[in-house]
């Protein structure tokens, strides 16, 4: 006996809703392999159009077609959530992938990171993005794609440097709010208090008229980590449509953020119940669950092809056996807990224990700039920090907006302390360079060298003027 | 739950299915290395090979893929990853490969080597037209006067009659809606009077024949690195004429001690024994010239490359047949091909040279050693073309 698609659905889901998952309801789309590519490249299935994501394309398209990479399933959270599946797998193939896409439903609902940041973007993602990308389509029209692609080089470039710690919908400095309605009784209690306790008692007078004059509130009163938001707000020249398109990447971002901080979690807890529930379904037919299991050891392997050391590590394996031994040793109900509460860095930090990492024979290498690979001697920390590191802050190194000068010019620190080491110089030009085009006064970034002696970086220059 | 299924040729068929966004933003990618590389074109084009393109119409340029730039950490000294499998603390995964750049590479390592790196074709025509633009080219001067002259058919307005293939459509339903307007509702929505046709005129215009002589020294003192130059120049400066004529004609010429003409494919590909001799060559070219071209009816340019070592007992007659030839030819082109660090156009035939230019005939000297030196070199031609064509 066989069984279709339209049958497993719904008996899985009453499967996954019995072994005590709870999500949102999933529209599930199948659709041809290139558009499954187009997603995997973009990240969203309609998304404005820029000519990076076209390089990003055509390394898939050639990946893809050497047989190296290959999508079984997208999935994007919401109410309901969009699953997308490629019509030309077999139907046991795409049996286990509804199982998988169930379990990443499960941890979007559940989970608070991809909870926080549902309840700041709103549930319908793909709807949002698909509404960037028609406006954007719009003001290409209106005012020419080479004007509207100098705004996405710099805002696409910009966009891991959110901070979402702050909410979506972000207010204006309170400084800078009460300035702009000036002689409202809130503006004008501040400088009373000030002028009372102006000059101390004894001090010589003549000194008296000087805070009259107040220096302006420093902008940003605090180093400002949001870069996308803060040039859409502060930005001296820009137009409404260019501060638009930033707060639009920004929204993107403030999505694929959780998805990028919860990586091995969620790809390991949708691993863990494709096969649990696999495994449970008594529906499906004993072949067909052979055949299902079979993808399942594609998928989560933690070596390509037949080597046996593999310089990456698999986040679907590592996700996959760390959530096996929780749910084990603690019991589903602690395991729910884990899901809902850490990200990547606690998940890691916590339950990759030095045991699990023998069992796993995770190891830390060291790549020289010669080509050299060599296995180094490293303690559990250290292979928690390898891990790690290349996700902190959104991948991205620190810089923070340190100054909005009189002039107009913005000043950018990065933070070296924190990433250890300097800016790729040429690179950090050229991106200075994409948001001078837009922010249209004196843009310095500083940084350092390999001597961590401080830099001030100016845009490069180079480049097609506007 | 709902389930949907997509079929390519379904009537109810996606929207996915009407294009691909991926290969949107691919074309827009290489629309933009396009302008990039535009920029810079004169140092690509330069460097690239040109001429092993069958019809010479196209060149094709290795081109790297762009970066849209972000911030990032420079690169570490040492990179450290996490792996899976097997593996001792010590054990070398992958020895040192010998052609890795050291330590301390350069800054940016993305636009350093390693870029991945494909392959774009630009029509020569439009990379001309660049060239023109960018560096200001001044046109080709054509000899003066009305003995160049040739008949040319051009349109000359429209009348009632004429042939079919001739008919001009918009015309006659302009013609046709005009009548019906006047005539109110129920008339002929065409007549045989509504008809018009496009006439023909014969004009007598100015004729854009040219003949270039290219001359190339192939003697064992010309190493591959010359003969590139050379080829290299020949080929822009062949460009620029042909852009500006209609019909140009070409005559290869070799020369050591002795000369031949030759075809174009074979003409680069010659390597000759010996010394050198330039009369003979410039000898060969007369001949050509009085053989088969007409001054009059020809723009006539020659182009000599050499490492310009000649024997000294031939400069006389070489000076000779340069002077006969000075008269009929629009311009004499002298590219002197070294390598770098020679004392430039300081040799034998680069004293000819600069003894016919003191004489006032129209010609240039210019001295490559390099391929930065071809887009000087051919700058320098059209402007000194334009120079000597305004003083006669």
């Amino acid at each position: 006996m066989t069984l279709t698609l339209e049958q497993a659905v719904p008996r899985m889901e009453a499967l996954a809703r019995e072994l005590g998952l709870e999500h949102y309801p999933v529209d599930f789309e199948l659709v041809p392999s290139a558009f499954m590519t187009e997603i995997a490249v973009y990240g969203l299935p309609v998304r404005m159009p820029h000519w990076s994501f076209g390089v990003r394309w055509i390394y898939q398209m050639v990946q893809h077609r050497m047989g190296h990479s290959r999508i079984f399933e997208v999935v994007f959270p919401g109410n309901p959530n969009r699953a997308f599946l490629v019509d030309t797998n077999s139907v046991e193939e795409n049996t286990l992938v509804v199982a998988h896409v169930l379990g990443h439903a499960d941890f979007s609902r559940n989970n608070l990171l991809f909870a926080h940041s549902q309840s700041q973007v709103g549930y319908h993602i793909v709807e949002q993005a698909a509404a960037h990308a028609h406006r954007i389509e719009e003001v290409i029209e209106t005012v020419g794609e080479r004007r509207v692609e100098a705004v996405l080089d710099a805002a696409l470039a910009l966009e891991p440097h959110i901070d979402t710690d702050q909410p979506l919908n972000r207010p204006r400095y309170e400084s800078t709010r009460s300035a702009a309605g000036a002689g409202t009784a809130e503006a004008d209690a501040e400088p009373e208090f000030q002028d009372r306790y102006a000059m101390l008692p004894g001090e010589a007078e003549g000194l008296g008229d000087a805070p009259q004059h107040r220096a302006p509130p420093r902008i940003p009163p605090h180093p400002e980590r949001d870069l996308l938001w803060f040039i859409a707000q502060y930005a001296p020249e820009m137009e409404d449509w260019e501060r638009d398109i930033f707060l639009a990447v920004r929204k993107e971002a403030y999505y694929f953020q959780p998805v990028f901080n919860c990586q091995i979690m969620n790809e390991g807890w949708a691993s863990y119940w494709h096969a649990r529930l696999l495994r449970e379904a008594d529906f499906l037919p004993s072949q067909a669950y052979v055949d299902c299991m079979k993808t399942h050891s594609d998928v989560v392997r933690p070596y390509g092809g037949d080597s046996r050391i593999s310089l990456q590590v698999n986040p679907y394996h590592l996700g996959y056996v760390l959530w096996q031994h929780i749910v084990e040793n603690d019991g589903l109900e602690a395991a729910r807990a884990v899901m809902s509460q850490e990200d990547d860095f606690g998940f890691v930090r916590n339950y990759l224990t030095a045991e699990r990492a023998r069992e796993l024979e995770l190891f830390v290498y060291a790549a020289r700039q010669d080509g050299q690979i060599r296995v180094t001697d490293s303690n559990l920390a250290e292979l928690h920090e390898t891990l790690l590191g290349p996700k902190y802050n959104f991948g991205a190194p620190r810089v923070v907006v340190e100054e909005l000068q009189r002039d107009g010019g913005l000043v950018l620190r990065q933070n070296v302390a924190d990433d250890g080491r300097g800016l790729d110089l040429a690179r950090a030009r050229h991106v200075l360079d994409y948001i001078y085009r837009v922010w249209r006064r004196p843009v310095t970034l500083l940084t350092c060298d390999e001597r961590g002696r401080e830099l001030r970086l100016e845009p490069d220059g180079g480049g097609d003027a506007d | 739950m709902t389930l949907i299924e997509t079929h390519g040729s379904d009537a109810d068929g996606h929207w996915y299915d009407l294009f691909s966004r991926g290969t949107r933003d691919w074309l827009r990618h290489n629309r933009r290395v396009r302008e990039a590389v535009r920029e810079q074109l004169p140092d690509l084009v330069a460097g690239s090979d040109i001429l092993s393109r069958p019809d010479n119409r196209t060149v094709q340029v290795p081109v790297k893929f762009m970066e849209h730039y972000r911030f990032r950490l420079r690169d570490p000294s040492e990179q450290e990853g996490a792996g899976q499998g097997q593996a001792e603390p010590g054990d070398v995964l992958r020895p040192a490969q010998p052609g890795h750049p050291g330590a301390g590479g350069e800054e940016g390592a993305g636009e350093g080597d390693g870029g991945v790196t494909f392959v774009l074709e630009f029509r020569v025509d439009d990379i001309l037209d660049w060239l023109w633009e960018e560096l200001e080219l001044p046109n080709l001067q054509p000899k003066q006067g009305d003995s160049v002259e040739t008949d040319e058919l051009i349109r000359e307005g429209w009348d009632r009659r004429g042939a079919r293939s001739r008919l001009d459509r918009r015309r006659t339903m302009r013609e046709a809606i005009k009548r019906r307007s006047a005539t109110g509702p129920g008339a002929v929505p065409i007549s045989n009077d509504d008809l018009r046709f496009r006439q023909l005129a014969r004009r007598r215009k100015p004729s854009t024949n040219a003949v270039v002589f290219l001359l190339l020294d192939v003697s064992s003192s010309m190493d591959e690195h010359c003969r590139k130059l050379a080829k290299t120049f020949f080929f822009w400066a062949l460009a620029g004429i042909r852009r500006q004529f209609s019909a140009v004609e070409t005559v290869f010429v070799a020369h050591t001690v002795e000369a031949w003409t030759f075809e174009e494919e074979a003409f680069f590909q010659v390597h000759g024994q010996g010394g050198t001799r330039s009369s003979s060559g410039l000898l060969k070219v007369e001949e050509e010239l009085e053989a088969g071209y007409d001054p009059s009816r020809y723009n006539c340019y020659l182009f000599y490359a050499t490492d310009g070592h000649n024997f000294s007992e031939d400069r006389g007659k070489a000076t000779e047949i340069l002077a006969r030839l000075a008269p009929q030819m629009n311009f004499m082109g002298y590219a002197e091909v070294s390598h770098a660090g020679h004392r430039r156009l300081d040799t034998e035939v680069a004293i000819i040279w600069r003894e016919l230019a003191a004489l006032g005939v129209p010609c240039g000297s210019y001295a490559l050693s390099d391929d930065g030196d071809i887009w000087p070199a051919i700058r320098a031609f059209f402007t000194d073309q334009a120079d000597a064509a305004e003083a006669v």
